[in-house]
């Protein structure tokens, strides 16, 4: 097996060892996890978006195409960085103001028309459907979205929803029947979107325990078990000497134990 | 001086948003050019926004180590997360004889960019979302005794979902299969709908408060 690809097991073990270690109490073999975590993410999308934007979007263009034009955004983006220097900090309020502008018009139109006109459009259906050569029929079949049945509970929940969200009038009477069933159906709502996340949480840590199962193979050097090992080894220790930090009353410093049993914990030990 | 500082960003941000807002009933190519080129425009800027981000947390940071806050250490490691990570970015590969420069992988052969990505990046994510799952579970356990009418919903529903998404469940309770696509499908699309209607609406508001100068956050404090 390639060194790399053991070395990659033996890694990839004991982060996810590390991580697990929060479901027993915030450590810092944790930590460590979760700053390499944040770090290396930040580094990954320094590289890309310096790839991406830097080369593809600007060197490129510009130096093998000549489109000069793309000093515009380049010159709007250097005067973000204004903000650094406070006596022309206010440049970069043009940059934002672009930004902004243009997030703002861009929005309007396509908003109105994919997310208000198509919904309502979406909601709005023939509440019954002409059969071939007969007269209307309403069909009831639960399991097809398309059904008339499932257009009317669709109608209905939109509508309460909206109700229960529309505070502009005083939720009582009939206004009052439309806001309890739009609860009703959020509360459905909220339950499968909940279930739904539960599930794919699942499906992670599935993963994560199918990746620790191979890498215990003696292949891989047994990474897991022995990593594991490890792993409660420090957390006994790092849990020792929290008590000892405990019962010396110091909770904020972090004194070495040689000077913790000399000077500030003498006296204060339990017997 | 005034203008330059208040007056001017604020007519920049009503011509682009007049224009922009324009531009969607203009079915002209001149048009389609210049949405793709502004799109190209705002992914350029938007890659400095990250240089502000990415300094603020390299501040925050060094302030910890310089004056030994408790912890320092760990932002260390974060440093050297972020300097490794860019390190291996840009490295030459001697497997495939050529500049890293963001791939993962050349011509088949993994990169140590791509190392670091598949054996630390996604082991790590993969667990800090794993690990919410148990965090849900006792999430659960508190908020989900059916003590009222909506809360014991709220249940069902749930318990339906997750049945109906596992092989096991469907066994348990063969109808929470199509339950589950119900739900999701119809319950669940109405009150998305009805969500996304009010967010789209309010978001629209905004957007028209902005271009007319009346939204101004955006521009923040400081000296006029």
């Amino acid at each position: 097996m390639p060194f790399e690809t053991l070395l990659g097991a033996w890694v990839a073990t004991g982060l996810t060892l590390f991580i697990f270690t929060f479901l027993y109490q915030d450590n810092p073999l944790f930590k460590l996890a979760e700053h390499l975590y944040v770090g290396v993410s930040v580094g990954y999308t320094i590289v890309k978006v310096y790839d991406t934007v830097i080369v593809r979007l600007l060197y490129e263009p510009m130096v093998n195409q000549g489109d000069w034009s793309l000093l515009v955004p380049l010159g709007i983006g250097m005067l973000m960085l204004a903000r650094y220097f406070p006596k022309i900090a206010w440049l970069s309020r043009i940059a934002f103001a672009f930004i902004v502008g243009v997030g703002s018009g861009l929005a309007i139109p396509r908003i109105i028309s994919s997310y208000i006109l198509k919904q309502v459009e979406d909601t709005v259906r023939p509440l019954a459907s002409l059969a071939s050569g007969g007269g209307p029929t309403f069909t009831y079949n639960l399991l097809d979205p398309a059904s008339n049945l499932n257009a009317l509970v669709l109608l209905i929940g939109v509508v309460s929803v909206l109700f229960y969200f529309f505070f502009s009038i005083e939720h009582t009477g009939p206004v009052r029947v439309a806001a309890r069933t739009g609860i009703l159906f959020l509360m459905i709502a909220f339950g499968a979107a909940f279930g739904y996340t539960v599930m794919a949480r699942m499906s992670l840590l599935i993963g994560r325990f199918t990746d620790l199962i191979e890498f215990a193979d003696p292949r891989y050097g047994r990474a897991t078990l022995w990593l594991l090992l490890a792993t409660v080894a420090t957390l006994i220790a790092s849990g020792a000497r929290r008590r000892d930090l405990r019962s010396c009353g110091t909770s904020s410093s972090l004194p070495s134990r040689s000077t913790m049993s000399s000077t500030s914990c003498s006296g204060t030990r339990p017997a | 001086m005034i203008f330059l500082r208040r007056q001017l960003p604020l007519l920049i941000t009503f011509v682009a948003g007049v224009v922009f807002a324009a531009q969607y009933y203009v079915p002209h190519p001149t048009s389609e050019l210049m949405l793709t080129e502004v799109t190209k425009w705002l992914q350029i800027i938007s890659g400095f926004a990250l240089v502000l981000g990415v300094t603020s947390l390299f501040h925050i940071h060094a302030v910890k180590i310089r004056r030994k806050e408790p912890g320092w250490a760990y932002s260390l490691i974060l440093y050297g997360g972020i300097l490794g990570t860019i390190a291996a970015g840009f490295s030459y590969s001697f497997t495939a004889g050529q500049w890293v420069n963001g791939k993962e992988t050349i011509n088949g052969i993994v990169t140590a960019f791509g190392w670091i990505y598949s054996d630390m990046m996604v082991p790590l994510q993969g667990t800090m979302f794993a690990i919410l799952a148990f965090f849900i579970a006792s999430a659960a356990y508190r908020s989900f005794r059916a003590r009222s009418r909506e809360a014991a919903l709220l249940l069902i529903a749930a318990i339906i979902v997750m049945m109906g998404r596992v092989p096991l469940g469907e066994m348990l309770l063969p109808v929470s299969g199509d339950v589950t696509q119900w739900i999701l499908n119809v319950l669940n699309a109405a009150v998305r709908r009805a969500i996304l209607i009010g967010i789209s609406l309010g978001a629209v508001a905004l957007s028209l408060k902005i271009i007319f100068g009346m939204e101004r956050a955006y521009l923040g404090g400081g000296k006029e």
